[in-house]
């Protein structure tokens, strides 16, 4: 049974603009002790369907519409506001881009990870002290006797990353969720971090749901990929498959304009042409329909059928795609 | 010069007189930079007297070929920034000389100021940030031309036609605000506003950094194509490697205010020298599950330019380190040359880089 489990989920925002389908019926699993990487680009739906899964979209004037969101067999979606403490920074603990979302700045560092070895394991003070300091020197950060009397603000970014590592860390959780955690830090700092999340997952076992943009972060680290575009899941692999044998065009396209050492230097780089779709009026058929080099290709009666209707996310070759007419062979739509 | 001496005796340049300074005039360079300094005072005490400085950029020197692209990389409080606005003149270098077509801008000063920063132009990381926004994508690329009163009106406007067809966005768009417009688009408009005055020279400060990898190669084959059409020169500046493996002639990499290691862009790549360019290369994700790597990597971060430790700056956090990195300061030596050009000798500031 996987430990997470997400189905048709639906989330939407009211904004000035209008209502916007943020995702739009996202299915997900997360087998323990496995990472998955969801990938995209900006205003995919990604950030928002990983906040999901702890309740975190902020409602008004975000709204949770439908589907279902299971974890080690309890039904998030259906819990109690007030029982969601027990899964939060327990069982699940997230990491942000920005560590300030989760570092309360007028506490010191030594006081909030204090906190979460009191009210989760019951330590006494002296005890969560002493485990703190060794949580802080476990993830990198030199003296940490005197870092831990620290304020957040006194941090570098990647410090404070640290901090949030090792927070998450100290409840040894089942599930880690980690959205973009790594994108604003230096590529050396970004390194070690990556490195830290592995140890964590060797020494734990804990499933991590890895959430970027970086098709390089996600080949080093995740053993599944889901790709989103506008609001949905368009296909799920194997991390072999998804940069080996991807499916999707949109896949394909993404993983041809990554910039790849030792490629001809100051050579056009393949491009996907056009914008994202308005998530406020999706198109009816496919999302990625109109910038599509596949669709482009095909007889304008098998091209009618792109425009017009929605493809479902399909078993297709032991991984799953959203595409009335899936990749095959090597073409990957470069250069045109 | 050591670099003459172990250079290719073939080229015509390194037979024409020996002095230093014949050679750095040498070739074809557009730019050249000497001993850059940008100290900034620290303050403190009851008097709020100067009590130390911090050191942003620390005596850089590089030449720049007309046409070509100098990659200048270094994560964050490396100084890069910091050089890109001393080279723009945007701020006045604590000592040093910017020498662009042979004059000072770094002294430069009045009516010869104003005309030289015509020739060098600036593109910015964030096209959010840098438009303004009650102003239409036709009144910030118009701006420019009407501070240096370059054409009439209608000329000027046309000129601005014509810049929004070649960044790809289309003359009708010059009615519109910038936030009708996507990052990508942003970028397109900062492009164009910087081709506003036919620059030489065009400074780019992570200029792709916050774009979605489909948009930034959109990007970056734009800028390549401009420089192929117009002759353009670049100072690129970014912390992405892979970025500037793509676009550069010739790559810096910058650390703590220095530059450690400088050269043709496949000599730094194929065989980086200096310690810390290794270890931003081995920390780039390859994106291939099938070249996982998952050593302990470079350990520690950046010290503060404050005080940044003695002798080598990297010697904290450097693997190779031995007790004589603690105490000297490594200068940048000729590695290999490739002919008697100064702009595309291979230099590392590493007192180890032969045995490592």
């Amino acid at each position: 049974m996987p430990l997470l489990e997400i189905e048709n989920l639906e989330v939407g925002f009211d904004t000035e603009a209008g209502f916007l389908h943020a995702v739009d019926g996202v299915s997900l699993e997360i087998q323990e002790g496995k990472t998955l990487g969801l990938v995209g680009e900006s205003g995919c739906g990604k950030s928002v369907t990983a906040s999901s899964i702890l309740r975190l979209v902020p409602d008004p004037p975000g709204k949770i519409m439908g589907g279902s969101i299971r974890f080690a067999g309890m039904d998030i979606l259906a819990m109690p506001r007030e029982e969601l403490p027990k899964i939060r920074g327990k069982d699940v603990a997230m990491i942000f881009q920005d560590p300030m979302t989760s570092l309360n700045p007028v506490f010191t560092i030594g006081k909030q990870l204090g906190e979460v070895l009191r009210l989760r394991f019951g330590m006494d003070r002296k005890a969560a002290r002493a485990r703190s300091v060794e949580m802080l020197a476990t993830v990198g950060i030199p003296d940490p006797e005197d870092r831990i009397r620290s304020y957040p603000h006194e941090l570098s970014g990647g410090m404070k990353q640290r901090v949030m590592i090792g927070m998450a860390l100290l409840c040894k959780p089942k599930l880690l969720i980690a959205d973009e955690p790594t994108t604003a830090l230096d590529v050396t700092i970004q390194a070690q971090i990556l490195h830290l999340i592995r140890e964590l997952q060797r020494e734990t076992g804990a499933s991590v749901l890895f959430i970027t943009h970086d098709m390089g972060v996600i080949a080093q680290m995740c053993d599944d990929v889901a790709v989103m575009y506008a609001g949905r899941v368009v296909e799920q692999g194997t991390v072999a498959d998804i940069f080996e044998r991807s499916l999707h065009p949109y896949t394909r396209g993404l993983l041809a304009s990554v910039l790849r050492r030792g490629a001809r230097r100051k050579a056009d780089l393949p491009t996907i042409e056009g914008v994202v779709p308005s998530l406020f009026d999706p198109p009816d058929g496919c999302r990625f329909a109109d910038r599509c080099w596949k669709r482009k290709g095909l007889p304008p009666g098998e091209q009618k059928r792109c425009y017009d209707e929605d493809p479902v996310l399909r078993p297709f070759r032991g991984g799953r795609v959203a595409c009335h007419f899936p990749v095959d062979g090597i073409e990957n739509g470069a250069g045109t | 010069m050591t670099q003459n001496a172990s250079g290719g005796g073939s080229s015509p340049e390194s037979t024409a007189g020996g002095g230093a300074g014949s050679a750095l005039q040498g070739g074809d360079a557009l730019l050249q930079v000497r001993g850059l300094r940008m100290h900034y005072p620290v303050r403190g005490g009851v008097l709020g007297g100067r009590i130390g400085s911090i050191r942003a950029v620390d005596g850089v020197s590089f030449s720049l070929r007309k046409g070509e692209t100098l990659g200048l990389v270094g994560e964050s409080g490396c100084g890069k920034s910091t050089l890109a606005r001393a080279l723009t003149r945007l701020e006045t270098p604590t000592a040093g000389r910017v020498l662009f077509e042979g004059k000072d801008i770094a002294s430069a000063s009045g009516a010869e100021l104003f005309r030289l920063r015509r020739e060098i132009q600036m593109i910015f990381q964030d096209p959010y940030s840098s438009l303004n926004p009650r102003m239409t994508v036709g009144e910030i690329i118009r701006e420019p031309l009407a501070v240096h009163r370059l054409g009439t009106k209608e000329e000027q406007l046309g000129k601005v036609r014509d810049l929004l067809e070649t960044v790809g966005l289309g003359a009708d768009m010059v009615g519109r605000y910038p936030h009708e417009f996507s990052g990508g688009q942003r970028q397109r408009i900062g492009v164009a506003r910087a081709l506003a005055l036919d620059p030489k020279l065009v400074i780019a400060d992570e200029p792709v950094s916050a774009l979605d990898v489909s948009v930034q190669s959109q990007v970056l084959n734009l800028m390549v194509r401009l420089q192929r059409e117009r002759g353009l020169t670049y100072v690129f500046i970014t912390h992405d490697l892979s970025v500037v493996e793509h676009v550069s002639d010739t790559v810096a990499i910058m650390y703590l205010g220095r530059i450690v290691e400088q050269g043709p862009v496949d000599q730094i790549f194929r065989s980086p020298a200096h310690p810390y360019t290794r270890a931003l290369l081995e920390a780039i994700p390859v994106p291939d599950p099938r070249q996982r790597k998952d050593e302990a990597p470079v350990k520690g971060e950046t010290p503060s330019p404050v005080s940044p430790p003695p002798g080598c700056p990297f010697h904290p956090r450097c693997h190779h380190a031995i007790a004589e990195c603690r105490s000297t300061v490594p200068e940048l030596e000729v590695m290999e040359t490739s002919g008697a050009d100064p702009a595309h000798a291979h230099t590392a500031a590493c007192i180890r880089r032969h045995e490592i």
